[in-house]
């Protein structure tokens, strides 16, 4: 994947933020997300290993070896942080004091189940904090490459691997599409640039309302 | 005055095979490396591991693994440890995954003295055990039993002689639980004060779940910063 397309899917993320939110950025592109973010605007980053205002990631000359990330990177924390144990870190999530997470996907079907910790016999490296962040996050915005490496949709009719959490996915952002789901199914509310109307219906599985305003990303 | 500081060595005599160990860290903070070489080096194995991932190889728990200890590992992720997820394919080690936090809540009930927590986190998923799913308030959940272990090895940035311990930063993580949840509880701190010294308004680990504090003295390398997570 390319810087560029990880690059465009974080920028249109940021965008999602609201002030005062509490959020927690998923390893990969989610974790790029900070770089588009109006640097005034407020916000209190969770991370799962106990960080309640996590900051930016720090230069190796700064990297705290007691100070690090869900994601194993060296970060700073901002004015008015909190560190807790595991429990209440979790607490936060499934207790429903996180406004928004990101998370990447595998599959995301239609009435927005996600699946993306396993693929069974090829990659089971765990469930982390996927499964109660995709169920318990307030909000939940699925950033991820419009198909798979081999050009397979990703955004399918029904999900093919085991789920992490069924009718989790409010949104989701890729680089060619911006996707809402509803309760009735998926709206497609803005497209990329640099595609057109057919390439993303064509790489879509899962059928597509075309909402009326839709716009260019 | 009660002194609870030990040896390595003294902390870990009645460690036998087929042991269930408790290591609290998530990644390097919060690892207690010295206490795992020690029981590296009491050559106890059939272990039965609990840590919410298994470091990198070469790396703290993993040198368990790698050589042979651990015959079941209860976790919540191995991404970082593609060793560790080589011997679960090959079927070296028996290893259960959970939800992080449910994990966390499972060693928190063991703790408490629960008997298990219910849970709807993953129940619409394969993790769902039918024989688990219970009925509450019109909603459906899973029991999940409650976790405890013969040993918890601990990670404090400060102890006193009586088992308080204060944790930093990111090093807090498991630690706080699982020094609750083992029947024998053995802290290492970079800092060993005399009691009376931590404010009991600071004290994140009473010293009364403490059974041993072993100091660390100088800090082993692989406490450091790991150079391939910096950018």
């Amino acid at each position: 994947m390319s810087v560029n397309i990880k690059e465009k899917i974080a920028r249109r993320a940021a965008q999602e933020i609201r002030p005062g939110q509490v959020v927690n950025l998923g390893i990969g592109i989610p974790t790029l997300i900070p770089d588009f973010l109006p640097p005034d605007l407020p916000l209190t980053i969770h991370s799962e290993n106990g960080i309640l205002g996590a900051g930016e990631i720090t230069l190796a000359a700064k990297a705290d070896r007691n100070l690090i990330d869900a994601g194993g990177a060296y970060i700073s924390v901002v004015p008015g942080a909190a560190f807790c144990d595991s429990a209440l870190s979790f607490s936060l999530v499934r207790g429903g004091r996180l406004n928004l997470a990101f998370l990447g996907a595998l599959e995301v079907s239609e009435q927005g189940d996600l699946a993306n910790w396993i693929i069974p016999g090829k990659f089971a490296p765990g469930i982390g904090g996927a499964m109660e962040l995709a169920q318990k996050a307030r909000r939940l915005i699925i950033t991820t490459t419009h198909t798979t490496k081999k050009g397979e949709a990703k955004i399918l009719k029904n999900c093919t691997l085991p789920l992490t959490a069924r009718r989790c996915v409010d949104m989701i952002i890729t680089e060619l599409a911006v996707i809402k789901v509803e309760p009735d199914g998926m709206v497609l509310t803005e497209i990329a640039h640099e595609t057109d109307l057919d390439t993303v219906l064509r790489l879509t599985e899962a059928p597509l309302e075309i909402a009326e305003g839709l716009t260019t990303f | 005055m009660i002194d609870k500081t030990t040896t390595v060595s003294k902390a870990l005599e009645n460690v036998t095979c087929g042991m269930s160990v408790m290591v609290g860290g998530f990644g390097v903070p919060g690892t207690p490396f010295l206490l795992i070489n020690g029981l590296l080096g009491s050559g106890a194995d059939r272990l039965i591991l609990i840590k919410n991932e298994a470091n990198e190889a070469g790396l703290g728990v993993s040198l368990l693994l790698e050589a042979g200890r651990v015959s079941r590992l209860i976790t919540s992720h191995l991404g970082l440890n593609s060793l560790a997820i080589a011997m679960m394919n090959k079927k070296e080690i028996e290893v259960n995954f959970y939800p992080q936090g449910i994990l966390a809540e499972k060693i928190r009930a063991g703790g408490a003295g629960l008997l298990a927590i219910v849970t709807d986190i993953g129940i619409n998923t394969i993790l769902r055990r039918e024989e688990n799913v219970v009925q509450l308030d019109g909603r459906e959940g899973m029991i999940e039993p409650a976790l405890r272990a013969n040993i918890a090895l601990i990670h404090a940035a400060k102890a006193d002689r009586a088992g308080n311990l204060v944790y930093e930063k990111s090093a807090r993580n498991f630690n706080p639980l699982m020094a609750t949840a083992a029947d024998l509880v053995i802290a290492e701190a970079e800092e060993i004060v005399e009691t009376g010294e931590i404010p009991p308004d600071q004290v994140h680990t009473p010293g009364a779940f403490v059974d041993h504090v072993v100091p660390i003295g100088e800090l082993l390398p692989e406490y450091g910063v790991l150079k391939h997570h910096v950018r």
